[in-house]
């Protein structure tokens, strides 16, 4: 049997896999699993920025970081732990540069900004240059310059190991299972604390920018053991995803001055959010495309509207906006600046559409982004249970696999990346902490059993039904009628669709009978996985009567806080699905009208 | 829709004594990338079908393949970029453990080779804020931060090829990000383990790097200047 022994284990090697697994290792014997190499990770697609009120450029302060983010949030978010998570955004910006990250530099060499979505001046309410930026592969930076720190400080790594079961006895974390790829051995990692660090799981829709691996095996795990899943009725749609492709194009775009156009050539942001336009927060501006799609003014009558980059088109409408530069001169930009701040978004365009955005119009549709929702934790990643954050000892969770909330219904862009290093950070200090003064729990007589059983039941089925099929249908209903705009009668069909689907699931059957690399058994169980979490997003969307941040209904157009200002907790209880509340956590801030 | 003829290399250690290749037709788009194939092959045609994929956009690194013969990233080069006549195979001078799956850990030894970490003991600013780095400065080494580790350049490299014991593109790359960036206090150190016999003095400027790299770049232009760096001695 191959076991193995870790005071902290870590699943998952994204930014907050690798700062987890950073921290922990200071004090306490730890391994990271991941089952990708660490840098393949989908935090190095993010692009655009990673937030923190610096003021490298103009003012800026802590407190209105905190308050964009509680207001992008649609007052979901828990107030306690986005206070944290903004005043330890500045440190932490500061020791990713400490660790060697190459930001972009402003004249006087210091870290530089760009303005995002959602971030303002609290006093005028216009964009404030908040996101620190390398190029538009700030995430690619971030990933890598973890992982260099990692190897520089001798983190253990088991690189393509895939995590399979969390391993608990008594309501105790004892370890997890996983298997590893090349030889499909399974592995029980025997641990004191674990902390699951897995990334979201936006495969669950047709129209994606994330990546294939994004499957929602960190959240089905803990589901599949009885541990609530909190606000998974809320999930991004970024605003600018490629045409049928979905792949990101930053709102860093946006931030530079483009602007979306429709059919008829109109800047459109101007009527949904008078003051801050096309730098709305990224449900507003999804929603406003839709509308005007279902208006009529998709571009040659498709679904799709433009995004227009060009230097001539951000320059008229900077002088229409009277944007001008930290210096207060009129804000102009060229081809070859735009070039060098946003150089892949330019070579993306040319490979995939055969579009150079310096002089064309970029074809643009809403595209499924992030995981708002996840398992819930408080703000030192550690996992809380129930109505009463009931924490489940030595069970942790980090980045967006994990519900703090700071992202509450709407999540502004560059705190994701902000999310993960900081919650990343606490969840391996916290981690270590707990596994000094804890003994290791003994593992269950077969530790591998469920992982085992789960396995047989996808090579065991009558082969009657195809795993891809099953995947695109579930796509495809996911992405029309659990997506940017919902309805009662929709989202409930869509929930008989994918419990129809889980059960000819049951009917499939994986051909490679092989051990090494069997790729094939191991996408049938991601899956497994995302039609559980679709199952457990549709439920809990069908539940929430009101429309709030990512999640908006048609039949109950308006924000209830009356009613509605909890969080949802999902349960899978002997296999039936409960839902059940808790309440938000409130500091200063009262809910008001959210208008951009 | 037009047919696609897609020949691609086969091994599989449990069963095959030999490796071979299959062939497939397909429907296809022009505008399909390669990585969208092999999926509909290993959903459609044969489950058994294993390679690597996780980003579909470029940027993770996962997918370098050879494909007609030169390597690229599949999820980044689209049918009408190859025709409709396309071979896949695995990357060449890497173990084929499994069809399109090779063995990346020598690739990755030989970048944990050149100490791939930031380097600077001396204490931060006393604010606790960033080391100040002019934008020309930040420049010099922009292009070599751009590497993404998939192994497209070190395994397109004859003396790669050759042996694998050559540090190769990909971590002379990554050697040059931290030697030419200003705020890093250990390049004497790594410049002493690139110029060693398995280092640069093995690159013969064959080029086919830099026409290998799906980040676009200028491989052999960053070796030349660690060549130059080592003969002068500096780093201007």
């Amino acid at each position: 049997m191959n076991t193995h022994q870790f005071e902290v284990l870590v699943v998952g090697a994204g930014g907050a896999g690798l700062m987890a697994g950073l921290y922990a290792s200071k004090t306490a014997k730890t391994a990271v699993i991941s089952k990708l190499y660490p840098t393949r990770s989908h935090t190095g697609a993010a692009q655009g920025g990673i937030g923190a009120a610096l003021g490298n450029y103009e003012e800026d302060h802590v407190e209105w970081h905190t308050y964009d983010s509680v207001k992008g949030s649609d007052y979901l978010g828990d107030q306690d732990a986005i206070e944290f998570m903004c005043e330890e955004a500045i440190p932490a910006i500061y020791e990713l540069e400490h660790m060697g990250l190459p930001f972009d530099r402003t004249p006087e060499g210091r870290i530089s900004q760009r303005p995002f979505g959602g971030h303002t001046n609290n006093e005028t309410g216009k964009p404030v240059r908040r996101a620190c930026h390398a190029a538009d592969r700030t995430g690619h930076m971030i990933v890598q310059t973890l992982y260099q720190q990692c190897l520089k400080n001798e983190v253990k790594f088991y690189d393509e190991f895939q995590v399979l079961d969390l391993l608990t006895v008594d309501g105790k974390t004892a370890g997890v299972v996983a298997v590893e790829l090349a030889t499909g051995e399974l592995h029980t990692f025997h641990a004191k604390a674990v902390i699951i660090a897995t990334g979201g799981h936006g495969r669950v829709w047709e129209v994606t920018s994330n990546a294939y691996a994004y499957t929602g095996d960190g959240t089905a795990i803990v589901y599949r053991r009885g541990i609530p899943l909190e606000d998974m009725e809320f999930f991004q749609f970024h605003p600018t995803g490629i045409y049928k492709m979905g792949i990101l194009i930053t709102e860093g775009v946006r931030g530079e001055g483009g602007v979306l156009l429709n059919n008829e050539g109109v800047r459109f942001m101007d009527t949904y959010a008078p003051t801050v336009k096309d730098l709305a927060s990224r449900d507003v501006v999804s929603r406003a495309m839709y509308l005007e799609m279902r208006d009529g003014k998709g571009i040659n009558g498709k679904r799709f509207l433009y995004l227009d980059a060009t230097p001539a088109t951000i320059n008229k409408y900077a002088e229409i906006d009277g944007r001008t530069n930290p210096d207060g001169s009129p804000y102009k930009i060229t081809g070859e600046q735009l070039l060098a701040k946003l150089p892949d978004i330019v070579d993306f365009c040319r490979t995939y559409l055969g579009v150079d955005p310096i002089t064309q119009p970029m074809p643009v549709q809403p595209t499924a982004h992030y995981t708002m929702g996840g398992i819930p934790t408080n703000k030192f990643g550690e996992v809380v249970v129930d109505d009463k954050n009931k924490v489940f000892p030595g069970l942790y969770a980090a980045g967006e696999v994990a519900c703090v909330s700071v992202h509450g219904a709407n999540r502004l862009g560059t705190n994701s990346l902000l999310d993960l290093v900081v919650f990343g950070k606490y969840a391996g200090l916290r981690a270590a902490e707990f596994a000094q003064g804890a003994d290791y729990v003994p593992l269950p007589a077969d530790p591998t059993d469920f992982a085992r059983e789960q396995f047989d039941s996808l090579k065991n089925g009558s082969g009657k039904e195809n795993v891809f099929d099953i995947g695109n249908e579930m796509k495809a209903v996911m992405f029309d009628d659990v997506g940017v705009f919902r309805t009662e009668n929709g989202m409930k069909a869509a929930l008989k669709k994918v419990n129809e689907l889980q059960e000819r699931f049951k009917e499939i059957k994986v051909q490679d009978t092989g051990k090494i690399f069997n790729t094939e058994l191991l996408n049938a169980w991601e899956m497994w996985n995302l039609l559980d979490m679709a199952e457990v997003i549709t439920a809990s969307a069908v539940n929430r009567k009101e429309s709030r941040g990512g999640h908006a209904r048609e039949d109950y157009p308006e924000r209830d806080d009356k009613k509605w200002l909890k969080h949802t907790l999902a349960w899978n209880k002997n296999g039936k699905l409960k839902i059940g509340y808790k309440p938000v956590v409130q500091t200063k801030y009262k809910p008001k009208k959210r208008v951009y | 829709m037009e047919e696609v003829t897609l020949k691609i290399f086969r091994y599989n250690p449990e069963k095959d004594q030999k490796w071979h290749y299959e062939t497939y037709t397909l429907e296809a788009e022009p505008t399909d990338r390669v990585l969208d194939l092999l999926e509909k092959v290993k959903a459609y045609n044969d489950g058994t079908l294993s390679f690597r994929r996780s980003c579909a956009h470029g940027v993770c690194g996962s997918d370098a393949m050879r494909i007609n013969g030169r390597n690229y990233l599949a999820c980044k080069v689209l049918v009408k970029d190859v025709g409709n006549n396309i071979t896949v195979e695995p990357l060449l001078g890497l173990r084929v453990i499994k069809d399109l799956i090779v063995d990346m850990e020598p690739f990755f030894d030989n970048y944990k080779k050149i100490l791939p970490y930031f380097i600077n003991e001396s204490p931060i600013p006393e604010d606790g804020r960033e080391r100040i780095q002019s934008q020309e400065d930040r420049a010099r080494f922009d292009d070599t931060t751009k590497c993404i580790l998939c192994a497209a350049c070190t395994t397109s490299c004859p003396t790669f090829w050759a042996s694998d014991d050559y540090l190769g593109p990909a971590a002379l790359v990554n050697a040059h990000r931290f030697i030419f960036d200003s705020r890093d206090a250990q390049a004497a150190d790594r410049l002493e383990i690139v110029a060693e016999t398995s280092g640069l003095a093995r690159c013969h400027t064959v080029f086919n790097c830099t026409m290998a790299c799906p980040r676009e770049i200028e491989v052999t232009v960053a070796i030349g200047e660690l060549k130059m760096a080592t003969i002068t001695g500096k780093l201007d």
